[in-house]
């Protein structure tokens, strides 16, 4: 009996194979002949119905989502890092741009730093038509991802509720409103009540600074911060992008003209003429290699969350007055965000009266969550410019391009920063909308002051 | 919460200091004599480094001084504490 259903499954792969490779040839895009490397994820598509099929061999015939390749001698582009920033980057220089010959190289293994650290909200109230820009790329792009990556990213846009406690909160969140609408993304003012009404667990009254209104952006919300490492990593792979884990760039070669030839690694010499950084808070640590200073610091930026328990909170709650952001995750955790440290550090880990200072402010705002019991509390290192804006952009290194200074904010802009870092190294010009986004706007006096603008003071 | 050795006033918490910074950053002697970018590499480009950091603490819940420090950015540990004004000590490694 299991002969025979082994066999019919064969039979049904080989069915599945064979419209997939026509139809990639059809809609594949610009792709140089011997650069393309089909893997079997590449064939290994996630649907229902593959689901259900293959339930009756016990789900023993999925493969692995990604290779493990060693490194090739020599690429067209290296990213290093693989974030979920960098891993969108090779996958649209893939899909877009006809650059499959990629690596992205990782010192520890892929998503495993601010990616899996942080607290998945996706947002774009913005307050300057710079950022509304940018960020409301990522969140176009967003909508479409699980469809376009065939992976679930369980992007959930269940709202972004930013509260208001005093006066200048109302005219700063009005202020945000009418820029937002100007620039096309949704935003709206509430009052006390509707604040109340739109989600029934906040205190709006019985507090030290009670809440007059909020700014919600609806299409604002989650996503599976985990499964947007592994979906890019899964479509970048299947394009033939190589992913190398444990494998720690120690140096920038350059040739006598100045521009890259390479990367130095723990695992050997790679060659390439375009390296794209994507290093979040170890960014000045890889660009001093290429003999660059940057405008960044590294802060420690807390997270915590709680027990997982029923569905008891709806959306995405942000106060900056009294510093506090929390939403629930599908698993059901209270996902609670602390502020950055004082100092900066490498270490990954914060002080507690960082994260007792946030969770004062949540007791009173949710009541009823003083009896939840924190699970895990951690730490991130983030990359801050002085301007609270990152910078996408090429460097006075030839060859050299760098996606950084996201700060305590980089997760919701995924998919938007991967998409236009890939088209600066692809063209070796930025995309119109990272354009302002440049490391010379320091030197210049364009900077994109959104520092008040943040959902809260870092 | 790190334990800070103010200069004058001894081993303190955290609490009672504010961080400021990258320090011996010298301000410009003759202003209007830089370049845009000597002027951008004074206000915003820093060594961020990992490993030592000399760096500014000021004692605000206590003598109010600003002062000098040594840490390690990866362990946080304070190698040394010294006065505004002094040389940067010639410490090797991170001291932990």
């Amino acid at each position: 009996m299991s002969h025979l259903f082994n066999a019919s499954a064969e039979t049904m792969l080989a069915l599945h194979r064979a419209p997939r490779n026509d139809a990639s040839q059809v809609h594949g895009g610009p792709r140089t002949a011997g650069v393309y490397f089909p893997s079997e994820a590449n064939v290994q598509k996630f649907s229902g119905f593959e689901l259900f099929r293959r339930a009756f061999g016990g789900h023993k015939s999925w493969q692995p989502q990604w290779r493990n390749p060693e490194p090739k001698a020599e690429y067209d582009v290296i990213i290093v890092g693989a974030g979920g920033h960098g891993l969108a980057a090779a996958y649209y220089l893939a899909k877009e741009h006809g650059i499959a010959n990629v690596a992205v190289i990782e010192r520890g293994w892929l998503g495993g730093g601010n990616t899996g650290r942080n607290t998945t909200i996706v947002r774009s109230n913005y307050l300057f038509d710079e950022s509304a820009a940018l960020y409301e790329h990522a969140v176009k792009l967003w909508e479409g991802l699980s469809q376009d990556l065939n992976y679930n990213v369980m992007y959930s846009a269940r709202g972004v509720l930013m509260l208001a406690h005093n006066h200048h909160d109302e005219i700063s969140f009005k202020r945000h409103v009418h820029a937002n609408r100007l620039n096309g993304v949704d935003n709206e003012w509430l009052n006390a009540e509707q604040v109340k009404e739109f989600c029934p667990p906040l205190n709006i009254k019985s507090m030290r600074y009670p809440i007059i209104g909020g700014a919600l952006q609806r299409r604002g919300g989650t996503a599976r911060h985990d499964a947007v490492a592994w979906g890019y990593a899964r479509a970048a792979d299947s394009r033939g992008v190589d992913i190398i884990q444990n494998c720690e760039v120690t140096g920038i070669r350059r040739n006598a003209a100045g521009a890259v030839e390479g990367v130095e690694t723990s695992r050997g010499f790679i060659r390439a003429k375009k390296v794209g950084v994507s290093a979040a808070g170890h960014t000045s640590v890889v660009m001093a290699m290429a003999g660059l200073r940057m405008p960044l610091e590294s802060y420690p930026l807390q997270a915590l969350v709680s027990e997982p328990v029923k569905p008891a909170f709806p959306t995405v709650v942000m106060s900056n007055t009294i510093h506090a952001y929390i939403s629930q995750s599908d698993k059901g955790e209270m996902v609670i965000g602390a502020g950055t440290d004082a100092y900066t550090s490498y270490s990954q880990r914060g002080a507690l009266h960082i994260a007792s200072h946030t969770l004062d402010a949540i007791c009173e705002l949710v009541p009823q969550f003083r009896r939840l019991r924190m699970l895990r509390n951690w730490g991130g290192i983030v990359d801050v410019t002085p301007d609270r804006s990152p910078i996408i952009a090429k460097t006075p290194v030839p060859g050299l391009y760098v996606n950084c200074g996201w700060g305590t904010g980089g997760f919701k802009a995924t998919p938007g920063s991967g998409h236009v870092f890939a088209h600066t190294i692809a063209k070796d010009a930025p995309h119109a909308i990272n354009a302002p986004f440049t490391l010379e706007r320091f030197r210049d006096g364009f900077l994109i002051d959104e520092a008040a603008a943040a959902a809260v003071a870092h | 919460m790190l334990i800070i050795t103010c200069p004058w006033c001894g081993a303190r918490p955290e609490v009672e200091f504010r961080y400021g910074g990258e320090a011996h950053i010298a301000r410009p002697a003759d202003p209007s004599a830089l370049t845009d970018q000597e002027w951008a590499d004074f206000l915003y480009n820093r060594t961020n480094p990992k490993g030592l950091h000399a760096e500014r603490w000021r004692h605000i819940h206590g003598c109010g001084r600003y002062f000098n420090a040594l840490r390690d950015t990866v362990s946080d540990f304070f190698v040394t504490t010294y006065k505004a004004g002094e040389p940067r000590p010639d410490v090797e490694g991170s001291g932990s």
